[in-house]
């Protein structure tokens, strides 16, 4: 890990609430968004989905639907290659199925057509043979021995014997003897949990336009989080070389983590290379819950054992993940952040993957993490209020901090958690009198944080502007942020720089937008692009005023000499130096590529107070405050927005949302009429404290902000219902009825 | 599919009536472009009834107010008369939607979608408001209560249309209220919800009740034992928790996604307890 990239410094930019470059186009309805992208002589795709939760395609028909007139190209997982890559061959089989639909609405077939209309009407001539097959939804009935297999042969080696085909793998996490520690506690408490799958619930349903020509040549514009990753998987799946084919990210419209992968893209890809002409895919919201990817569902055993005076003694959890109906890996990072939170002598954690008939689970914000953490807070707070205990008290004697061994293998660095639970013991909302039926709750949050590849040129305009290409799309403000460190880092005015995202052909390779990775990785480089700009002007300086290199140093956005011993010269702004660049060696740039390390774990705290109607069962939150820490706040409007934001899902999580299934096996609420994402009106204020504890891996000291916040409100807010209604309620969402029935109204 | 703006009432009905396909009366539109949209109706005829002279009017008659089957709800909202001697029919057809959707909205639109969760239509029938109906043989009255027929059926015959819905006129020490219980605060759907009208004798007691409930049954339930339960009281603790087993007693809801049968139940009781303290406080009642 590289942990000396931090410098103290004194920030004249980074930390400055500034405009945000993408708030005019966005308000004024002018951001090109995935579905905003047309071409000459486009056409409309269409998909025809599995209304069948499990089902054998003995065959399809389309000869009837090709046959329609305006309908110019049909497109079935015949089409499309087999797939040596197991990876790619799930992400494949998921956009189009082949020998079996393994849940609603999993693709079976897609159309082009002149307009809507037609597509529609070709939908309606496919005809597909479909021999269904039992199902399975539910994880602790697919684990069984005997369940329905969802896939057979997928099951990896590690998977103990006795188990049902649909578990693909096992993980084991910890360190320490439990039983012993087990042995040493006053008090064990041990839970069954449930929570229910929810989805990212993104207000901009997934869109594509793609175009094929006939030289093998390929523009694809899409909504995502990572063109790049797009690009390598359609590029896979078409049998393409990277260079032919470019993709383009539009302005995204929400992604939480769910638009990490491809789901139209390469049928869209498909079926214009098929029609030859430009085919452009818009998903409706019900496609975008019945196909896209929500979380895992779950079934998890937590157990904690701690002395009286609120020692944590030994840890254990069981956790039973399934992320749909192909193999996930969401498992191993609940297993891995479940007490991650706590320095504890004797620690365990098992994970087991299972597929049920559900769509392929994608990456929801610090996926994995929320369900096991509200299990084992939730165990906490009750072994709290056995020994009454104050929760915040008991969470600092055993919080992790600096040289702890975590519970994951790692020993940590600098870390944040001890400052923000001190700093929420502190806060007023944590004393603040309740009144009779209102309850308090907390938790912590933790998250790993991710760096990874990122490549980011900086090029200096002569005219004393700065132009910075990046390769992430931007998703929670991350424009803002690279220009004000590009910024900091020249020492001109945030306004003078404009960062742009680039599409595939422009820069190497980037990660994904996500792991909380782009202010922190993409902003390193961007740092480092602007200090090798700096090297470079520094030179043109020399170069002008006839002295070394090594005689001019950087300072408040000009080249000056380094000493009196370097000769007398008035400062050179960059203005002036750009100014000049054609005379003195040509353009002037900055490059950085880098796979970075050390992103900097992240811990959340979060208070929230409710009140529950003990006659309806509904829960309103009453007041709620999140303490995070950030590293560093690059621009603390955006890191607030991204604390209330994951603050705000979460509590839609804990109350309301869920996917419900049938007996039938189909999604019964596949709209935001039934799928519950709080309102405006549902919601107080969401307050937030920033803490900056620096990163030791990042030269300004970031930390990732984006997930954490999502991790701690399950927990918190189920705490607190126990604290309102005195009941503890064990599976979410924690809707009205099913608090009215643990009422036992 | 075609698009017909009637000129008056009698041609919206006749052009309903002589369509042999699927037709569709088009009001403020929040239900029926909806469904067209997600294509869970492609009708062959709409008929709109917005430019039917007068359709788009509150008018006083009788002490009471005829309100047009074209007057969309955020107009009546900001009704004085209306709110004044109706205030639980207004607070419901408000509950619908959003700024947006009530711009458009109407009580009538709300009444023939025929949804058992439909805000506005309990309030109307414990009201004993009367819905005006244009067909193409003549014109015809029939209480709201007797219109819904189940899910998305009502008892209207083949080219009818409400052109309005008269609201009575009422003594004084009167009023309603109207409440639903929604998981969210807005934009949702009810699974239970209770509106209560009562007036009041001059010591204060209930003289006459109506309890209606919606979303426990295919169509709005007329509690009548719940109504009568609270009539000669102040409403105290055990009246109003025998009105709440009363009207437990006539929920038969059904098990969904949006809730059990259990707590459908319960709420609904729950919900008319609340609406009616409501209701008894507004028409000047105090305990
Ligand atoms: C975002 C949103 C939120 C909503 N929230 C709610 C809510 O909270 N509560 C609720 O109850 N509803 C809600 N609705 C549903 C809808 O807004 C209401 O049912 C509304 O009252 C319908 O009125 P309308 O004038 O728009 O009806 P339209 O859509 O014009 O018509 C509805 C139906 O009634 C028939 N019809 C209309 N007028 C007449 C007439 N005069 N004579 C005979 N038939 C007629 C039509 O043929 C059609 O079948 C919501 C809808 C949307 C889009």
């Amino acid at each position: 890990m590289s942990l000396d990239e931090y410098r103290k410094r004194e920030f004249k930019q980074v930390g400055q609430r500034v405009r945000r470059p993408d708030g005019v186009d966005k308000v004024t309805g002018r951001a090109m968004y995935g579905a905003d992208a047309t071409a000459p002589g486009m056409l409309v795709g269409r998909v025809l989905r599995s209304p069948h939760a499990h089902a054998r395609i003995r065959s399809i028909d389309t000869s009837a639907a090709a046959a329609l007139p305006g309908v110019k190209a049909v497109l079935t997982g015949a089409d499309l290659p087999v797939q040596e890559d197991a990876f790619v061959r799930d992400v494949q089989d998921n956009c189009m199925a082949r020998e079996k639909a393994l849940y609603d609405g999993h693709a079976v077939a897609a159309v082009a057509a002149v307009d809507a209309a037609t597509a529609k009407a070709a939908l309606k001539l496919i005809k597909v043979d479909y021999e269904v097959l039992p199902h399975v939804t539910d994880v602790d009935v697919a684990i069984k021995p005997g369940a329905p297999v969802v896939q057979a042969g997928r099951t990896l080696e590690n998977v103990p014997a006795g188990m049902s085909e649909n578990v693909t793998s096992h993980c084991e996490f910890g360190h320490g003897d439990p039983a012993a520690g087990f042995a040493r506690a006053d008090h064990v408490v041990e839970r069954h949990f449930r929570t229910a799958a929810t989805h990212q619930g993104y207000i901009e349903p997934h869109a594509a336009l793609a175009s094929v020509t006939s030289d093998g040549k390929a523009e694809l514009w899409c909504c995502t989080q990572g063109q790049f990753f797009v690009r390598t998987l359609c590029a896979a799946i078409m049998g393409m070389e990277a260079s032919q084919l470019r993709v383009t990210a539009s302005e995204i419209g929400g992604g939480f983590g769910g638009k990490t992968t491809v789901f139209i893209e390469p049928v869209a890809l498909a079926l214009s290379r098929k029609a030859g002409r430009p085919v452009k895919i818009v998903m409706n919201r019900d496609e975008v819950f019945r196909a896209t990817g929500p979380t895992v569902h779950t079934s998890m055993d937590v157990k904690i054992g701690m002395t009286k005076d609120g020692r944590i003694t030994a840890a254990e959890a069981h956790l039973r993940y399934s992320g749909g109906a192909f193999p996930c890996g969401t498992v191993d990072m609940g297993a891995q952040a479940a007490f991650a939170a706590y320095d504890l002598e004797n620690v365990r954690t098992y994970g087991w993957n299972v597929m049920t008939n559900r769509p392929k689970e994608a990456s929801y914000r610090a996926p994995g993490a929320p369900q096991a953490i509200y299990a084992v807070e939730s165990v906490l707070d009750e072994l709290c209020q056995h020994f009454r205990l104050d929760p915040i008290d008991v969470r600092l004697k055993n919080a992790a901090r600096k040289g702890t061994k975590s519970s994951y293998g790692p020993t940590f660095p600098d870390i944040g958690l001890v400052a923000t639970l001190e700093a929420a013991k502190r806060h007023p909302h944590y004393t603040a009198p309740l009144k009779p039926g209102q309850g308090r709750g907390i938790s912590c949050g933790f998250w790993f944080n991710f760096g990874g590849n990122s490549c980011v040129s900086l090029n200096i305009n002569t005219d004393g502007t700065v132009g910075v290409t990046e390769g992430n799309p931007d998703i929670g403000g991350s424009r803002a942020s690279i220009s004000l460190m590009a910024a900091e880092e020249l020492g001109i005015p945030y306004e003078r720089v404009r960062t742009i995202v680039a599409d595939t052909s422009s820069l190497g390779y980037n990660d994904v937008t996500d792991g909380s990775r782009v202010t922190f990785a993409v902003g390193l480089a961007t740092i480092k692009a602007a200090r090798e700009a700096i090297r470079v002007m520094c030179g043109r300086a020399a170069r002008i005023w006839g002295i070394d290199a090594e005689a001019v140093e950087w300072k408040d956005g000009a080249a000056v000499p380094a000493g009196p011993n370097a000769g007398k010269f008035p400062p050179m702004s960059l203005a002036e130096i750009a100014a000049v660049s054609f005379e003195t060696g040509g353009p002037i740039a900055g490059h950085h590529e880098v796979n970075v390390d050390g992103a900097g774990v992240s811990f959340g705290v979060h208070i929230v107070d409710v009140e529950v109607d003990r006659e309806t069962g509904a829960t309103k939150v009453l007041r709620y405050t999140v303490f995070q820490d950030a590293g560093k706040a690059v621009h603390p409007s955006y890191v607030e927005g991204q604390m209330q934001g994951g603050a705000v899902q979460g509590i839609g999580w804990a109350l309301n949302e869920e996917y419900i299934y049938g007996p039938d096996g189909r999604l019964q609420n596949p709209g935001f009429l039934d799928y519950r994402v709080p309102v405006a009106s549902d919601l107080p204020m969401i307050d937030t404290v920033i803490l900056e504890i620096p990163n030791p891996g990042h030269p300004y000291g970031v930390r990732g902000v984006g997930e954490t916040g999502i991790v701690p409100p399950l927990a918190a807010i189920s705490n607190a219902v126990s604290r309102s209604a005195g009941i503890r309620l064990s599976e979410l969402p924690m809707s009205p009825p099913r608090v009215l029935k643990a009422l036992g109204a | 599919m075609r698009y017909l703006a009637a000129k008056t009432a009698r041609e919206a009905a006749e052009a309903l009536a002589a369509e042999a396909g699927v037709t569709r009366v088009l009001a403020g539109g929040t239900d029926v472009l909806v469904q067209m949209k997600a294509g869970l109706v492609e009708p062959d005829l709409v008929v709109d009834i917005k430019k039917i002279p007068g359709i788009a009017t509150i008018t006083p008659e009788a002490g009471g107010f005829r309100v047009g089957a074209a007057v969309p709800n955020s107009v009546l909202g900001e009704h004085e008369g209306v709110r004044t001697l109706w205030p639980g029919v207004v607070e419901g057809a408000n509950l619908i939607g959003s700024t947006q959707v009530q711009g458009r909205c109407t009580m009538a639109g709300n009444l023939c979608n025929a949804s058992p969760a439909g805000d506005a239509v309990p309030g109307l029938v414990a009201a004993n408001a009367v819905a005006r109906i244009a067909g193409p043989d003549g014109e015809r009255d029939c209480p709201v209560a007797d219109i819904p027929a189940g899910p998305g059926k009502t008892t209207l015959k083949k080219g009818e249309v409400i052109t309005s819905i008269l609201l009575p006129a009422r003594p004084a020490r009167a009023s309603d209220a109207y409440l639903r219980f929604i998981p969210r605060t807005e934009m949702d759907i009810a699974v239970a919800s209770a509106a209560v009208s009562l007036e009041l004798n001059a010591d204060g007691t209930v003289k006459a009740a109506r309890v209606v409930l919606g979303a426990v049954a295919p169509t709005v339930v007329v509690a009548d034992a719940a109504g009568k339960a609270l009539v000669g009281t102040k409403l105290d603790d055990d009246t109003l928790a025998k009105m709440a087993a009363a009207c437990e007693a006539v929920c038969r809801p059904i098990d969904d996604k949006r809730g059990t049968v259990a707590f459908r139940t319960k709420t609904a009781g729950t919900l008319a307890k609340r609406a009616a303290l409501i209701a008894y406080a507004r028409a000047g009642g105090s305990k």
